[in-house]
């Protein structure tokens, strides 16, 4: 079975500093899967990583079987991955509309159009001529996720969809990712909220200080299992009691 | 285990070139004396020139490489210490080397309300700010006729002394000036107060969450770079004699400096003095080839900024590990 | 003083044709070009040489010039400038300068210091009697009609196209807009090179209304930033108003004194960075 994405021993580095240490990781097509970590675990990185925003070596990341590490972002979208970025990153200058229509710049083919975003999200076609970051947090989320659909991916990949909004809204924001998996989307979230990785997703990836500290089935997973690999406790530099 | 760490500063390349320095001025200061007797005076004026030339672009260095100010107006400063130079010593009967440094000091303070309307842009907009305060000062004194508006005047109040001493007091002064420029700036850097500096130029949100006042530093920087403007403006019509806006508050002074600490190395003290040598030696050659000699220091200066960021000493720098005037600091370890 | 509020407005008309490129490069990428001036006065030697060369019309000549113009601003920005754009302003000022010192040169070297003009055959001594028995210039109004429609362009060009959606994007925020599959470097050099229409529209129009000379282009660098600076950085409109604010102004200090005219216009653009640095029609970000 060809993983969808594949990253062998993958290393990057944030400007001077090395940020991961070998990354394996796998994703087939269809699947939902967590990466969990603390702050500056280096799950952004991995994201960037993948979709070329940090320079990566070229066979590090293989995508659809094809190497993609190292190509520019605007080649990487075109092969099909898109990103919603962690802080949304919404373009104040334009409209909510407007950004959607950027993301659909790389007129790939698909399911995915204005209307149908409008029929998910629909508080969005209210708002479509207002500036985009006038809107409400959770708003923007959606925004966000929208301008990602335009681009019509087979691989989605959302960094940090709960930062900063209130519990109400992420259960809102969470609710829609069911429609956007049901043609067969392969999605990767970034999660800080650990029991909402757990339950949205079928596997887990939990990253610490660069490196892969635990990896498995969602369901499978024992809370002190995810705790030891999130902070790192139980490794031999841990003073023990 | 204990690790314990040093601080140093000095490298031995440094402590060869401050001894190198020491001789080199003793043997220019006594220059009057030992020069061939047909050479001295054009040594010593050419000297006095590139002197100003050299202090200029020292202050540029310091307000744009350190204080991350860019300017293309700091002739503004240089027009007016000449010019208050010239009119105490025109109308106020001070004597002109003594007008010299009030005249620097008289630049240093009108660089305050400057800095009033100048700190309102920034960035590429600061830059051209500037150099529109500076055409103010230059329509301004142009239209005072007691200073010959338009077309200037002449320093009247050296008339009186004969030329070879007229132009060795000229010389010294000039002299005086380049050592003070470069101590007063590397001491400065050196110091606490430069740390804080380097600290705002490599990050301005950092340094201020860190307490370092940075309104207050640019702006003694701003005032300690015109200033140093201001004397290289009073020392040169000194030596020139003769003062008109146009020659006064060209935005030229500004352009060479760039050229000179840019092809240097800008933020490295030992840039500009690279720069104003390699000026020097261009001038010297080139000059009389006129519009194609200035087409091609421009050429040369937009081909190391794209090529050679850290200017040519800083390439050698970076290479080689030299440093004549080390403001860096480094951590050595010892077990 | 109606007069002269008129002269200052069509006066105005031409300071804003300089301004629009300036604001348009500043507003997409950031960029102070310090050769504006220069290369209006480029351009408006580009016309000059061409008429010697060729027996048409200068107002033909202009046009053709354009699509030229564009090509220039497009190649000058991606082979030069561009490597010069980031957080540091220092390497686009001191390349901009460089250009501007190697434009004055070679046209020193080329035309001599003398000033020249472009002979419109009497068109620009023409004027037209408006009521109320004051006359105005038909060049002057022709610029201030193609100013205010280049304005007028510009502005529909950044919302309602699609090019001036990039524009906006990367000026909001380059990595995210190459997230999207954006080059930002050809959306820089596409803005650079719709500046540069207007930089030789610009410059084709000050020959025709007063003659050029190799060392003129600071001041008219000058003139374009002070505009840029009393409009408010980020609108075209606002460009405009601060234009035609900046030449009512130098109006007024002519009419004082030949000698202040565009020192007043100095001061008052001084006054207008204390009082409000923002300038009268900022954009507002969300």
């Amino acid at each position: 079975m060809g993983a969808l994405l594949a990253t062998i021993g993958l290393t990057a580095f944030y400007g001077d500093a090395q940020a991961l240490f070998g990354i394996d990781f796998e994703l087939g097509a269809g699947e939902m899967v967590a990466v969990i970590g603390a702050n500056g675990a280096g799950k952004s990185t991995f994201m960037k990583a993948v979709t070329g925003l940090v320079k990566t070596a070229p066979h590090g990341i293989r995508f659809a079987g094809e190497p993609i590490g190292g190509l520019p972002p605007g080649e990487i979208v075109k092969r099909g991955i898109a990103l919603v970025p962690e802080g949304r990153r919404l373009f104040p200058s334009l409209s909510v509309e407007e950004n959607l229509l950027m993301g659909g710049f790389s007129k790939r083919a698909g399911p995915w159009t204005m209307e149908r975003l409008f029929k998910l999200f629909p508080i969005l076609a209210q708002k479509r001529d207002q500036p985009a970051t006038s809107l409400s947090g959770g708003q923007q989320q959606m925004v966000a996720i929208g301008r990602a659909l335009m681009s019509n991916p087979t691989l989605l990949l959302c960094d940090e969809l709960s930062l900063g909004l209130a519990p109400i809204v992420i259960k809102e924001i969470y609710d829609a990712l069911p429609a956007i998996c049901a043609e067969g989307m392969t999605v990767v979230i970034v999660e800080q909220d650990v029991a909402m990785a757990q339950q949205v997703s079928q596997r887990i990836y939990c990253f610490q200080e660069g490196r892969v500290s635990l990896h498995g089935r969602s369901s499978e997973l024992t809370r002190e299992q995810i705790s030891q690999a999130y902070f790192g406790i139980g490794s031999e530099e841990a003073p023990h009691a | 285990m204990q690790m314990s760490v040093q601080v140093h500063r000095g490298t031995s390349n440094s402590r060869n070139a401050l001894v190198g320095a020491g001789v080199l001025l003793l043997i220019a200061a006594t220059l009057p004396f030992w020069a061939p007797a047909g050479n001295a005076s054009s040594w010593m004026r050419e000297f006095v020139e590139i002197a100003c030339y050299f202090t200029f672009a020292m202050m540029w260095n310091l307000l744009a490489g350190y204080g991350g100010m860019v300017s293309i107006g700091q002739q503004a400063f240089f027009g007016f210490g000449g010019y208050v130079m010239l009119m105490l010593g025109n109308f106020a009967g001070v004597n002109p080397f003594v007008a010299v440094p009030l005249g620097a000091l008289a630049a240093g303070v009108i660089a305050v309300p400057v800095s009033f309307v100048a700190f309102r842009l920034q960035g590429g907009y600061f830059a051209i700010g500037t150099w529109v305060i500076a055409e103010v000062f230059r329509l301004s004194f142009g239209n005072v006729s007691a200073v010959g508006g338009g077309s200037g005047t002449s320093l009247t109040a050296l008339r009186g002394i004969d030329k070879a001493t007229r132009e060795t007091a000229t010389f010294w002064m000039a002299l005086a000036c380049v050592v003070a420029a470069i101590a007063l700036v590397y001491l400065f850097l050196r110091s606490k107060r430069g740390l804080a500096l380097l600290a705002i130029r490599d990050n301005e949100v950092a340094a201020e969450s860190q307490g370092i006042d940075v309104r207050g530093m640019k702006l003694a920087v701003y005032v300690v770079a015109a200033f140093g403007g201001g004397l290289a403006g009073a020392l040169y019509f000194v030596g020139n004699l003769r003062i008109s806006p146009d020659a006064a508050f060209s935005v030229n002074w500004t352009a060479f400096a760039i050229f000179m600490v840019v092809i240097g190395g800008i933020g490295r003290i030992e840039g500009p003095v690279v720069g104003a040598l390699i000026f020097w030696a261009l001038n010297k050659f080139f000059s009389d080839y006129g519009t194609w000699y200035l087409l091609g220091l421009g050429l040369l200066a937009i081909v190391v900024t794209m090529r050679f960021k850290q200017g040519l000493w800083g390439w050698v720098q970076d290479r080689r590990g030299w440093s004549l005037f080390p403001t860096r600091r480094q951590l050595v370890m010892e077990d | 003083m109606l007069e002269t509020l008129i002269q200052g407005l069509l006066l105005g008309g031409l300071y804003c044709l300089f301004a629009l490129g300036q604001s348009l490069i500043f507003g997409v990428m950031r960029l102070t070009n310090t050769a504006q001036g220069d290369f209006i006065i480029l351009g408006a030697y580009a016309v000059i040489a061409s008429l010697g060369a060729l027996a048409i019309s200068p107002w033909l000549i202009a046009v053709l010039l354009l699509p030229l113009a564009f090509g220039f601003g497009y190649g000058l920005q991606r082979q030069v400038l561009n490597s010069t754009l980031g957080r540091d302003p220092l390497p686009s000022l001191v390349v901009t300068f460089g250009l501007s010192i190697v434009i004055q040169n070679l046209l020193l070297q080329l035309f001599s210091a003398d000033p020249r003009s472009i002979e419109t055959e009497g068109f620009n001594t023409q004027s037209i009697a408006l009521p109320g028995g004051i006359s105005v210039g038909t060049l002057p109004l022709v610029i201030l009609v193609l100013a205010v429609a280049a304005t007028a362009a510009l502005q529909w060009l950044f919302n309602r196209t699609h090019v001036g959606r990039a524009f906006r994007a990367v000026s909001d925020d380059k990595e995210t807009a190459e997230l999207m599959g954006l080059n930002a470097h050809h959306v820089y050099a596409l803005a650079t090179a719709v500046a540069f229409v207007l930089i030789a529209l610009a410059g084709a129009l000050q020959a025709m209304r007063t003659t050029v000379a190799p060392s003129d282009g600071p001041l008219l660098l000058l003139f374009a930033f002070e505009a840029v600076i009393i409009g408010g950085m980020g609108s075209f409109w606002g460009t405009l108003v601060g234009a035609l604010l900046l030449g009512v102004t130098q109006q007024i200090g002519f009419r004082i004194d030949p000698g202040w005219g565009i020192w007043f216009g100095h001061i008052v653009f001084l006054a207008v960075l204390v009082v409000r640095p923002q300038g009268l029609f900022p954009k507002t970000r969300g």
